[in-house]
């Protein structure tokens, strides 16, 4: 069914779009004038103002490596990350801890662990599917290199943006 | 050759109006392209404080580049400088398909018109005993309608010669809408010959100087700056600007005025009226094919087109170089040099009036601009002229 709209009745006044003219030019003027004492700007200037305090804890930035409150590293190398990142940005080469190692029982840890920065696209499944909490996407979101060697973050500069993650960590248990 | 003998051949009639006029035109077009230059920059940084941003703020003098700690903004001034340096480095690309000749042409033929509209417009009153205009027609109003009817060619040739829909849509749309502007703009125009009695643009502005602007209703007469110690004088000069010929008169001149902006607008393709670029519809219309110094002659003459659109008004409507007490260039040259900066003062002042509407107003839809200008315009500009005969006649009789 055809639904008829029906246009308002326009005044001679708003035909002649003279009014609405000089409306409109008092709110530009309002704007501009206000603008010019540099009041009311709302860009930011981004290298000398940054919007990082305000940051959401939700953020999605590079994804890191973390260390529990003792500085010992949680990962353990199961490549669960690797095999479910989309762009397969991650790669992990483990590494067995030797017979004698006090922590023999964790049975594995990275012995390299490299994130392709041009290739992450922050999406978090890394995160999502780490069975020991030891992979988190943090607030950086400047990553920056000069070529495509220097945005491979590799294990050591992946702890130190990580940091360190408190929580409960089952392996370094030596009951369980 | 001794320095007498050259002075008295440069000062032979002939040959001193070839070498002033020379130097007024090379003066002129590196003024206006410098102004032009500025418009830009002033277009970007009045539409970022409309819109509550900053505008370019970082290009100044790039100290960094010279071994500096820290580059010094100046507030963005360095732009004026790099816009221009960007588009002379880019890449003049031709894409296949096109006509290369009119492709070449286009350019050149849109930035031409609004440069020899500038030979026309008076823009100071004497220097030296010069005339600072570069040619006095007696037919200059004439003159500005015809060379700017000129401009439509180039936009219309680009759009055809780009072989491409987008440019196409813009050329035609582009000559529709001069069309239908061009006509009122024009018949805007004749009160002011019925009241000023001339076509020359210089004597427009004499009878202004004498009369008072044609915006102006009141006007003191033979008012000036040793009138001020008697007031008797005063008075009576005050008074004697008085007379209801010319309070009559102001209500056509204001219509003309009021068209004859709206046809500027159109004709030099400013919002609301520039449907042939829309680059939201038509990406950019009639120079979407075009880059480099090909686009940046588009562009150069989009807004040398405003300047001189913006110089007519001036000269026309707002008696030109002249100031109320202000004397004219034969009073000594530091006069003359105050008469070209109220010019430009003048012409700046319309100019940042375009820029301050182009960011109020959204563009009219195609319909509603070739309504505003066959049914509004054109009737209201031929009515006008009338108004202003029927005015003349009883007032004068």
């Amino acid at each position: 069914m055809a639904i008829v709209v029906n246009r308002p009745k326009l005044t001679l006044a708003e035909k002649c779009y003279l009014p609405s003219l000089f409306a409109g030019l008092a709110i530009t003027w309002k704007h501009l004038k206000r603008a010019l004492f540099n009041k009311g700007i709302v860009t930011m200037q981004y290298p000398e103002e940054k919007w990082d305090a305000n940051m959401p804890d939700w953020y999605r930035g590079a994804p890191t490596l973390v260390v529990d409150e003792n500085g010992r590293e949680k990962c353990v190398s199961c490549q669960l990350c690797e095999f479910i990142c989309p762009p397969r940005a991650i790669t992990i080469k483990p590494m067995e801890i030797p017979e004698n190692d006090a922590w023999r029982k964790v049975e594995k840890r990275p012995e390299e662990f490299d994130i392709d920065m041009a290739r992450c696209i922050y999406c978090g499944l890394c995160e999502e599917v780490c069975p020991e909490e030891a992979i988190f996407l943090r607030k950086d979101y400047s990553i920056t290199g000069l070529n495509r060697a220097e945005l491979v973050h590799d294990k050591k500069t992946l702890y130190k943006l990580g940091g360190v993650m408190k929580g409960l960590t089952f392996k370094w248990n030596e009951l369980k | 050759m001794d320095t007498a003998l050259i002075l008295h051949f440069l000062t032979t009639p002939l040959v001193f109006l070839i070498w002033t006029t020379f130097l007024k035109t090379f003066i002129l077009l590196n003024v206006v392209l410098g102004v032009v230059s500025v418009t830009v920059f002033a277009e970007r940084k009045v539409s970022a404080f409309i819109q509550d941003r900053t505008g370019p703020n970082r290009v100044g003098i790039p100290m960094t580049l010279l071994g500096g700690k820290k580059d010094i903004p100046l507030w963005g001034l360095g732009q004026m400088i790099a816009d221009p340096v960007k588009l002379l480095t880019k890449e003049n690309f031709v894409p296949a398909g096109v006509n290369k000749f009119f492709f070449w042409l286009a350019p050149k033929l849109v930035l031409l018109p609004p440069l020899l509209v500038l030979a026309v417009l008076p823009f100071g009153s004497s220097l030296f005993g010069v005339e600072m205009t570069i040619a006095n027609v007696n037919v200059g109003v004439l003159f500005i309608f015809a060379v700017t009817s000129l401009s439509v060619y180039g936009i219309t040739i680009a759009g055809w010669a780009s072989n491409s829909k987008f440019p196409f849509i813009g050329g035609i749309r582009s000559s529709s809408q001069m069309i239908s502007y061009e006509l009122s703009l024009g018949l805007s125009i004749i009160p002011i010959f019925m009241v000023c009695g001339t076509f020359n643009i210089n004597e427009i502005v004499d009878w202004q100087i004498k009369n008072g602007w044609l915006v102006a209703p009141y006007w003191p007469h033979g008012f000036s700056l040793d009138q001020l110690l008697h007031p008797k004088d005063l008075i009576h000069s005050l008074t004697a600007g008085v007379s209801l010929e010319r309070f009559l008169l102001w209500i056509p001149m204001m219509v003309s005025f009021v068209i004859f902006l709206v046809s500027i607008f159109a004709e030099t393709n400013r919002l609301p009226f520039d449907l042939p670029e829309a680059e939201q519809e038509l990406v950019g219309g009639y120079h979407t094919e075009y880059s480099s110094m090909n686009f940046a002659s588009f562009f150069l003459g989009e807004y040398a087109a405003m300047f001189a659109g913006s110089g007519a008004i001036v000269s026309i409507f707002l008696g030109g170089w002249s100031l109320p007490i202000i004397p004219d260039g034969s009073h000594g040259w530091v006069w003359g040099l105050v008469n070209i900066g109220a010019w430009f003062a003048k012409v700046s002042v319309i100019l940042l009036f375009m820029i301050w509407i182009r960011w109020t107003l959204p563009r009219f839809r195609y319909d509603q601009l070739m309504k505003l200008g066959w049914l509004g315009f054109f009737p209201i500009a031929l009515f006008n002229i009338f108004l202003t005969a029927i005015i003349l006649a009883v007032v004068h009789h």
